[in-house]
This record gives C-alpha cells, sequence and structure tokens, in this order.
C-alpha cells in the first residue's frame, strides 16, 4: 500500500550494479523516455533498483538525479531494496472485495508472517496489495511471481502456498 | 486429428488451464489418441473456466470448468467425439449466456488461435485495414463518425470528432496511443482482447494511423497484466514479420510501427495526460488542458489517444459500414459495450449487447445473481471512480445518459455486485482511500482533499459530530468535484456521495470498535 521510499541506511547493491545499469541504458539508446523501460529491466536484473545506479542512469540519459528518482519514486511497482524469493500479490479492489478479500489478506499476513509492503523475516515472502488484476469475475484474485490465480480463498490460498513449498523442496 | 481447444487468458489460467492443457495432452499420447491443442482466447464465460472446447462434425461443444483432475473421466467420456458428461455443455455458442450476446468487438475472441494470421484472416480480420488502405483519410473518419462510436474507456467522447482535430493539425509527425492501462476494479475486457484478439487491437490502431496521418503507435499496457504484454509483443512481432506492421505495409504507401510500453503500477496513468507524461519516461503527473493531447499530445505531437475497446472496433466500422454499427444501441449511446460481471456474482464474465441492456438483465439473466446467493445489495458500475447504486435501481437501461441521470456512469463496462454483507460506508472510505494512494499529487482537492475525506469518513463512523461531518463531508466532494484537474479527484465523490444518499442507514450505526480500524 505504501510507495517505495529511499532506504534510512543505504542498500548494498549487488556487484556490477553500475555497469549493469549503464549497459541497460546504452540497450535503450540512452533515451530519457524509456526511463520506465530501463527502471524495469534493471529490477529485472537486479532484483530491485539499487540507489546507486541512480547518478549512472541519470548521466546516461542526460537527466539530473532528482528527475530520475522522482520517476522512481513515483510508482508503485519499483524497489529500492531486495524483495522476497516469492513476490504475493493480492487484490484489495471492490471486486476482491465484494468477495471478502479483506479476510483472506488478513490470514495471509498470518500464514506468510509478514505485514502488507513488507518481506517475511525469512525472506520468503515479500507481500504487497495491488489494486485489480483484471479478474474480477473469479475473485478474489492474487499474483504469486507473475502467475494469476482466481476464487481465493482461505483454503486454496494454503494449498497454493503449500504448492510453492513443495517445488522448492523438490 | 480432433482440435481440442483451452484458453491461454490469464483467468482461465489462473484456474488452471495450463494444467489442464498438459493433462489433456499426456492423456491423449497414453491413449494413442490424435489430437491438436489450440490455445485461444477466452469466450467470456469465465465462471465455466477452464473452458474446454472440442471440434466435432456438428460444431465446438464445451466442458467446463475442467480441473485436471476430471481429465482421466473426460477421455472415459469420449468427450473427443463430444461424450456426454456432468461438465458438458453442448453446442458452445448455443450456450444461452453466449448466445443472447451481440458480438461484435469480441467476435472472433475465444474462437480463434489469437496469433494466427490465417484464422484472423478467416474470420473477418484485416478486412477493415484492406478497405482503409484504398480510401481517402477523411473518409474513414467520417464512417467513423456514422458509428457514434464513443470512447470505450469510460469518459464517452465521440472517437471520430477526436480524430477529425488530429487529421486536421498539421505536423510533421503524430501519434496514435492505446490506453491499456485498465485499471479499474471489475474491469478485464481491454485485457481479455489482447489476450484473445490482439490482432484486432493491431489493426484498429493501423486505421487510426492510416485516418489521422500518424506513421507510429505506442500502447501502454499495465504491468498487472504480463500475460496481456507478453500476447501482445508477441502479435506485434507476427504482423511486423508478415508486412502488416512497419514499412509500406501490404505494398500501400503506408507505414505504421507500433510500440509496447509497460506501466509501472500507477492507476493514475490510465489519464489520459498522465499515461503521455508516463510514455515520455516521466512522473505520471496529469496535464493541464488546455492544449488537447490531439494537438499537443505525446511529445508534444498532436496524439489520438483511444481505449484498447475503442480502436478495437474500428475494424467492424470499416469492414461493414458506419451505419451497421450505429444500428446497434440507443439514443446517443450507439453500438455494443463489452459488460463484465464482476465482483459477488455467479456467473462471472464477459458480456456484449447493445446500449439499452438493463443492468437487472445483466445481472440477474446473465449473471445469476450473487455467487453467495445472498440478495443483491450495491452494485458500483463504471469502475471505482463510478456509483454504487442499490437494488432498486436495477431496471436503468445500460446507456451513457439514462446513467447521468441516474448521476452514475456506464464507464468501461465494469459491473461489480455486492450482496448484503456489505457496509456501504466502508465503502466509501475506500473510495478516498484509494483516491489517497492513486493521486499524483498535482492539484490540492485531490492531493488534501482524499486525505481529509478519510478522515471525515472516520468520525462519521465512530459517530463523532456526525451531523455536521456528514455536512463536511458533502462540502468537501462538491470541492473535490468542481476543483481537481482530472477525474480522478474530480470523479471520487460520485462513489461516496451515491453511498452516502442511497443507504444513508450505514452511516449512521452504533460506532463499533473496529471502525476506526
Amino acid at each position: 500500500m505504501s510507495r517505495p521510499t529511499t532506504p534510512k541506511v543505504a542498500v548494498a547493491a549487488p556487484p556490477g550494479s553500475e555497469e549493469k545499469a549503464r549497459a541497460i541504458c546504452e540497450a535503450h539508446g540512452g533515451r530519457p523516455d524509456e526511463l520506465l523501460e530501463i527502471f524495469h529491466a534493471v529490477q529485472a536484473e537486479l532484483g530491485f533498483v539499487p540507489e546507486q545506479t541512480l547518478p549512472v542512469i541519470a548521466d546516461a540519459l542526460n537527466l539530473t538525479r532528482a528527475e530520475v528518482y522522482g520517476v522512481l519514486s513515483f510508482y508503485h511497482d519499483f524497489r529500492s531494496a531486495p524483495a522476497g524469493r516469492h513476490i504475493v500479490k493480492m487484490c484489495r479492489a471492490e471486486a476482491c472485495q465484494a468477495m471478502h478479500t479483506e479476510e483472506v489478506c488478513r490470514h495471509a499476513e498470518q500464514r506468510l508472517g509478514t505485514r502488507f509492503g513488507e518481506t517475511s523475516p525469512d525472506g520468503e515472502f515479500t507481500l504487497q496489495a495491488v489494486y485489480c488484476l483484471g479478474n474480477c469475475a473469479l475473485s478474489p484474485a492474487m499474483m504469486i511471481d507473475g502467475d494469476l490465480f482466481g476464487c481465493v480463498d482461505k483454503k486454496r490460498f494454503d494449498a497454493i502456498i503449500a504448492d510453492l513449498d513443495k517445488e522448492a523442496a523438490a | 486429428m480432433t482440435k481440442v481447444f483451452i484458453p491461454r487468458d490469464a483467468a482461465a489460467l489462473s484456474m488452471g488451464a495450463d494444467a489442464v492443457a498438459k493433462a489433456i495432452a499426456a492423456e491423449a499420447k497414453k491413449r494413442k489418441k490424435n489430437i491438436e491443442l489450440v490455445r485461444n482466447g477466452s469466450r467470456g464465460m469465465l465462471f465455466l473456466e477452464p473452458l474446454v472446447e472440442v471440434e466435432t462434425e456438428g460444431g465446438r461443444v464445451a466442458y467446463g470448468p475442467v480441473s485436471a483432475a476430471d481429465v482421466a473421466d473426460l477421455f472415459k467420456a469420449d468427450f473427443l467425439a463430444g461424450g456426454k458428461h456432468k461438465l458438458f455443455h453442448g453446442l458452445t455458442e448455443e450456450i444461452p449466456y453466449f448466445k443472447k450476446q451481440e458480438r461484435l468487438t469480441f467476435a472472433r475472441c475465444g474462437i480463434i488461435d489469437p496469433l494466427s494470421i490465417e484464422e484472423y484472416r478467416a474470420h473477418g480480420g484485416f478486412e477493415g485495414l484492406s478497405k482503409a488502405l484504398a480510401m481517402d483519410p477523411g473518409d474513414i473518419v467520417a464512417e467513423v463518425t456514422t458509428s457514434g462510436l464513443r470512447g470505450r474507456g469510460g469518459a464517452g467522447f465521440p472517437t471520430g470528432i477526436k480524430w477529425k482535430t488530429v487529421l486536421d493539425t498539421e505536423a510533421e509527425q503524430k501519434y496514435i496511443c492505446c490506453n491499456a492501462d485498465e485499471g479499474d476494479s471489475g474491469t478485464f475486457a481491454d485485457r481479455m482482447l489482447m489476450e484473445g484478439d490482439p490482432f484486432c487491437l493491431i489493426e484498429g490502431t493501423i486505421i487510426a494511423g492510416i485516418a489521422v496521418g500518424a506513421t507510429k503507435g505506442y500502447i501502454y499496457i499495465r504491468s498487472e497484466y504480463p500475460h496481456a504484454v507478453a500476447t501482445f509483443r508477441e502479435a506485434i512481432r507476427v504482423l511486423t514479420e508478415a508486412n502488416w506492421l512497419g514499412r509500406t505495409i501490404q505494398g500501400s504507401a503506408y507505414d505504421f510501427e507500433l510500440f509496447v510500453r509497460v506501466g509501472a503500477g500507477a492507476y493514475i496513468c490510465g489519464e489520459e495526460t498522465s499515461m503521455l507524461d508516463s510514455l515520455e519516461g516521466k512522473r505520471g503527473l496529469v496535464r493541464y488542458k488546455p492544449p488537447l493531447p490531439a494537438i499537443e499530445g505525446l511529445f508534444g505531437k498532436p496524439t489520438v489517444i483511444n481505449n484498447v475497446l475503442s480502436l478495437a472496433s474500428v475494424p467492424i466500422i470499416i469492414a461493414k459500414g458506419g451505419e451497421y454499427y450505429r444500428d446497434f444501441g440507443v439514443g446517443k449511446s450507439r453500438g455494443t459495450l463489452a459488460f463484465q460481471l464482476a465482483g459477488n456474482i455467479k456467473q462471472g464474465g464477459l458480456v456484449e449487447k447493445a446500449f439499452g441492456v438493463t443492468a437487472r438483465e445483466l445481472i440477474e439473466d446473465f449473471g445469476g445473481g450473487t455467487l453467495s446467493g445472498r440478495p443483491v445489495r450495491a452494485v458500483q458500475f463504471g469502475g471505482p471512480l463510478g456509483a454504487y447504486l442499490p437494488e432498486s435501481k436495477l431496471d436503468t437501461q445500460m446507456d451513457y445518459e439514462a446513467f447521468i441521470k441516474e448521476e452514475a456512469m456506464v464507464g468501461h463496462g465494469g459491473v461489480v455486485v455486492f450482496d448484503d454483507t456489505v457496509d456501504m460506508a466502508k465503502q466509501a472510505r475506500f473510495a478516498m482511500e484509494f483516491c489517497v494512494i492513486e493521486s499524483c499529487g498535482k492539484c490540492t482537492p485531490c492531493r488534501i482533499g482524499s486525505v481529509r475525506g478519510v478522515e471525515v469518513i472516520d468520525r462519521i463512523i465512530a459517530n463523532e459530530n456526525r451531523a455536521e461531518n456528514i455536512e463536511l463531508l458533502k462540502d468537501l466532494c462538491v470541492t473535490m468535484t468542481d476543483g481537481s484537474l482530472c477525474a480522478m479527484g474530480g470523479l471520487t465523490p460520485m462513489p461516496v456521495m451515491s453511498a452516502l444518499n442511497h443507504f444513508p442507514d450505514d452511516f449512521n450505526r452504533p460506532a463499533r470498535a473496529e471502525a476506526a480500524e
């Protein structure tokens, strides 16, 4: 629910972050209008957008750091710190509310051991609220690492999470 | 070789369509049955997903909702020959939910392989574009004007007039921007079309380009739709290879390039000018109007901004003529709308009908009432910025003007049903809260008004000076409606005031301990 914020303590960037960010900017022709695409690519590659990459991106696109940070902080999708191994997005918008998503959301916090907007202490799950996944005829909806699920009541939620655990064990 | 259709639509996948496809392929191999699996779009009967169809001599028959565990049983029932089974629904096109629809925009969705040019053409694809390539641009615009098509994103602005402005504005570069940032809860029609018939949207976009003199187009798809993004990127690749996109399309004098841009989780980017800023790589802030985007839009150039379904309706309008399309619908609402039945509904899905159908027909005849089996209490139409109407208003005709009379809006055709367990004061609070979360922050009524709105509603719920705070809330809603820069702040009062007006009892309950939560 909360927007990404600058971490109080600088998060260590994965090795080679700056070089990778520069290469991504080059692949996008150094075009400032492709900044969102660049952030998506950086996040796909590094798991988040490290603060250390911002000066590099600003330089490559001929923008100020403030402009680059302004864009990063505007969009809910971009993270300034690493996420858990699985990203669980629960829809909390109206259609899912009509099917009592709030109960499932409370259950999810308990089951995953984390609150919305945070990552579980074991680093397994980041839990996020989203507002509509476009699966409103099969509410409540949830997305885990890009896979969409429909009709997610508490029981189905547990089954889906148990399947993830099984995959991890396999 | 028997053709078996299993949707690749995200909603079908969300109910296990991939596992079903895998199980059917494995079981067929085991039984030495020769089948061809087609991953089609969804027919829109989402309550039956995964809906498996088998091509038989008499036509396609349907089984659903199928789970992987049903597969062995289906083979036993000889479903490959259309055998009877408890999940059998007969001919797909005879299922009343489907048969009673008027499919114009979604005519091919769920029927064809979404990425097969051959199948697309066999079902009338590229007829509109082939015609448009030989037409005078002004005549294309005139045809769209005749059709009476209005912006399907929710605002309902006449598409032909928008196009005419761009056509008449001279510039060395013009753009078509397709708004696929379908963020409204209760809507999924854009997603279904992009996954089930992406060529149709691309065809409409190219026609728009020819009509106004634009050679470049952008489609802004929300990041919450990874399946649509993947399908659409692939669709662009396939059509570019076949010269339906790119330079000198099909040997004509026209060029058209189309680019996909993925959003980043900001609802406000569905607002057209905010989308333009986002496309330019900036924070998605709403722009002042004027200048209109039709005159100074993307990168300062004349730009057509249309919703997915507006553009996807263009091919059939050009192929069959504006009058054909116009003859559907009522009053000033011409053609069809893809209604999306969502929330607490037994038979949720997509129903494309001519304007003029009543809300009750949609919810009761198509939708079969609530999934919980409890009485319908409130229905939110047109997304999070649309009004909540009580059950007593369900005989309202679904058209733009009839809904305005009820201080409501048809919007993008979303219909979200709530049963009698809903607390409308909570829903009103959420409308304000959503505006807090998603406001771009540029104008004060929206940025600050929404925060104050949540606080005031909390006080009303907690029964603090209730009468005065209700007056204050009404006053705040007037300020937001009149003073906001765009529809985000300007329409947030609509769900709030409709909840207050139609469900006053919910704002007048004894205070509860958890109310301020």
